[in-house]
């Protein structure tokens, strides 16, 4: 392989975003009572993350994943594969797996690079045929068996993804000219710009803007291609 | 030189009125030197009055094989294959001949209590057609029946969707669309605008994949053809049919060709075929109102002109059978339509370049198709010699604007900026760089799912100028808005056609043989010498 795919997950690859597992995991705690707790606290940080997603993609993640402290490691994990179940496996894009196909048919290495949590990543990656040791996600910070609501570091997102990304490569072995990238949104500018080869995938405003200007390709996975409408 | 040249060729005297020539979406005036040739198209050949019944003879007096008819059984499976819409140009106004063909063929199958029909669009690794685009080809009745489950583009990319039929003598492997490849019957519906279309490349490029496309769409075929719009001397041809013949011993296929004449602008813009100096007073003010209402309007205005008023051709000629006779009998049409006789060969070539290519249709002409239109196919629009001598200079009109469609043409971009300016030399592009961009997967999925063309295919539009890159001594653009993009294409500028002669005068002396070649309309010259030519012997190369 003289080459990898980067791909942004959420809005990229799936029409999830992070709320999605996110309110999933809130909404099934072990009780109803805990729910509509860990939901109402949530509800009452909105406006703060709402502000933070429009300044810094970091402290977004920072902000949505305290929402866990507290939550023991066990529900987690088995919550996890429910959660891939429920709210991620159906909104895989009807192009995503041909796409990812023909990364590996031109002898690319798959790398999933995304802001979302290594155990909601995991179950995707398995049905991508994505290697787990080439997921690089954010994780969570657990201490005697329950979720401190901290991230470890380093924070996936925006300008770290690049920097994750440089590393990747260079212990790859890869000349990031010859990688591919692969996202939704403007907060990924610098993960498509450290690649020779930048993609954006059904593009927010404000990326497709700037991918119009720089030609960067403008691909549409979400609608079914002609050969699927075929196919069903 | 002494012969009486043919009443399409006119020669520049004292008295001659500037003569109007394309230049992209503009009609621009130019004073050509005295002495000067300039080939105009044929006026176009009267059409059929019927074209369903000629259909209908057609397939029920085949060239060399049985009726149509007779090869029908209740419930087999047919697949209708159709040529896409890069020919002819512009498309033609509805009914288009394709349509005419498929009616008819439909009709038929359904008297014979056939339901299995497919309709696939040949593109092989052409953009996918809109279903507006194929409303227009293929009529409303069908496609409101039969689109989108049963009326679909060909996908050269789809997994599992190219069957393996073999591998030819010269080692070609032929895969081909899995579902023509298990009908018991296809049948190939085609218009032959100009002679490279039709005959075996119709299922042996339309609905093939990269594993054969590959083995004829490369440098060294082109440079071993002499030209290919004469089958005989292009080695491209020769590929096409070994890989057609392969396909017609593995199926059973019915061909269906067709021509039209060239009567390509209707009658407000009729004036745009004739020489200038036989206009009518009318014709005359309409070519001058043209020329400055073009001057003026923005880019997408001009173009919109032209592409909004779909081409009048008229359908001159149907014939069916077997691949070959039926191919045959519709290029002996289509060289009577297009070839104009000329002898003798110029030191220099006035080639006004159009706003529209086989593969621009409703998008920008840009540079890269530019350099096909220049170098490949008005260099390849002959019929024994070339138009211009071996080493000599053709004068290219077009502004070379750096505009590319995003949706169409987002490989070319790349291909055009990245690439080329790397090498020119299309056998490094071809070695190099061709297989790790034909699997691109974004492109790929821009192919499948969008409305692009193939990343491989800017790599074959390179190659298509190949012949007339080995050729010409010097391309001098006039007219260009910038100086880089021709300089990209290795190709120099000059802001007047006046400093145009004068740089090539340079190369020829003072007394130059110049040959305008006038298109559009559609015309091909028939180039004959006293002595064959350097150039006229066919260079076989072996394949790298």
């Amino acid at each position: 392989m003289s080459s990898t795919a980067y791909f942004d997950v959420d809005g990229t690859l799936v029409g999830t975003n992070l709320l999605h597992p996110t309110v999933y995991f809130l909404a099934n705690q072990a009780s109803v009572f805990k729910s509509a707790r860990r939901l109402g606290q949530a509800l009452l940080g909105g406006p703060m993350m709402a502000v933070a997603e429009l300044r810094d993609r970091r402290l977004f993640n920072e902000l949505l994943f305290s929402n866990f402290r507290g939550m023991t490691e066990d529900r987690m994990h088995v919550l996890s594969s429910e959660a891939y179940e429920k709210t991620v496996a159906p909104r895989i894009f009807p192009g995503t797996r041909d796409l990812i196909l023909k990364c590996k048919d031109a002898g690319m290495r798959i790398v999933l690079i995304t802001g979302s949590l290594d155990f909601t990543i995991r179950p995707l990656a398995e049905e991508l045929g994505v290697s787990q040791s080439d997921i690089i996600t954010n994780r969570l910070e657990f201490k005697d068996g329950y979720a401190t609501g901290k991230l470890m570091r380093p924070v996936v997102a925006g300008p770290t993804k690049a920097r994750l990304m440089v590393a990747d490569s260079k212990k790859h072995g890869h000349d990031l000219q010859d990688c591919h990238g692969y996202s939704d949104s403007y907060s990924d500018v610098p993960m498509l710009s450290v690649v020779g080869h930048p993609h954006c995938i059904n593009p927010d405003n404000k990326l497709r803007r700037l991918a119009k200007a720089y030609d960067w390709p403008i691909l549409d996975i979400e609608t079914p291609s002609r050969v699927d409408i075929v196919r069903a | 030189m002494a012969k009486t040249p043919h009443p399409c060729v006119v020669t520049i005297d004292h008295r001659s009125k500037p003569r109007a020539l394309f230049s992209g979406t503009r009609v621009k005036e130019y004073n050509l030197p005295v002495g000067s040739r300039v080939m105009y198209p044929k006026a176009p050949m009267t059409p059929l009055n019927d074209v369903k019944a000629a259909v209908r003879y057609a397939i029920n007096h085949p060239l060399g094989s049985e009726p149509l008819y007779a090869m029908l059984r209740p419930g087999m499976k047919v697949t209708i294959a159709v040529d896409d819409l890069s020919m002819p140009l512009p498309p033609m106004r509805r009914p288009d001949v394709r349509q005419h063909q498929a009616e008819v063929v439909l009709e038929l199958l359904r008297d014979y209590g056939i339901t299995d029909i497919h309709f696939i669009i040949a593109t092989a690794f052409h953009r996918p057609m809109t279903e507006d685009e194929i409303r227009h080809q293929l009529g409303d009745a069908i496609v409101n029946e039969f689109y989108p489950e049963r009326c679909y583009n060909h996908d050269a990319e789809k997994p599992d969707g190219l069957t393996y039929l073999g591998t030819t003598a010269q080692g070609i492997d032929v895969e081909i669309n899995r579902r023509a490849a298990e009908s018991d019957l296809v049948v190939y519906c085609n218009l032959t605008f100009v002679p490279m279309n039709g005959g075996h490349k119709s299922m042996g490029t339309g609905l093939v994949g990269y594993r054969t496309l590959k083995k004829h769409h490369n440098p060294a075929t082109i440079r071993a053809s002499k030209t290919y719009m004469v089958p005989e001397d292009s080695a491209l041809s020769d590929k096409m049919v070994e890989v057609g013949k392969l396909i017609e011993d593995k199926l059973q296929v019915f061909h269906i060709e067709s021509t039209v004449n060239n009567r390509m602008f209707d009658r407000p813009l009729e004036f745009l075929g004739k020489n200038e100096d036989e206009l009518s007073t009318n014709e005359a003010r309409g070519l001058k109102a043209l020329i400055r209402s073009l001057e003026w309007l923005p880019q997408p205005a001009r173009q919109a002109i032209f592409e909004k008023v779909p081409a009048p051709y008229g359908v001159i000629g149907v014939w069916a059978g077997a691949c070959e006779p039926v191919h045959e009998a519709c290029l002996e049409k289509c060289y009577e339509q297009l070839l104009v006789p000329i002898h003798g060969q110029a030191d220099i070539g006035i080639f006004p370049v159009p706003y529209i290519s086989p593969y621009n249709v409703h998008s920008y002409l840009n540079p890269l198709l530019v350099s096909v239109m220049a170098e490949g196919y008005l260099f390849n629009l002959y019929k024994g010699d070339p138009i211009v001598k071996k080493g000599g200079t053709a004068i290219v009109l077009h502004p070379c604007s750096d505009i590319f469609d995003r949706d169409q043409h987002a490989a070319y971009t790349e291909f055009f900026h990245k690439l080329l300016p790397r090498t020119r030399d299309a056998k490094e592009l071809h070695k190099k760089y061709e297989h790790e961009y034909s699997r691109h997967p974004g492109y790929i999925q821009m192919y499948r799912s969008g409305q692009a063309y193939h990343p491989a295919h800017p790599f074959y539009m390179w190659y298509w100028g190949e012949n007339g890159r080995q050729h010409y001594g010097r391309v001098i653009v006039v007219g260009a808005d910038n100086e880089y993009v021709p300089g990209i294409l290795g190709y120099e500028t000059a802001p007047t056609m006046e400093e145009a002669l004068r740089m090539a005068r340079e190369e020829h002396g003072s007394d130059p043989a110049i040959t305008c070649f006038r298109i559009a309309p559609m015309l091909m010259a028939d180039v004959t010498v006293d002595e064959p030519a350097e150039s006229s012997v066919r260079v076989e190369e072996k394949e790298s």
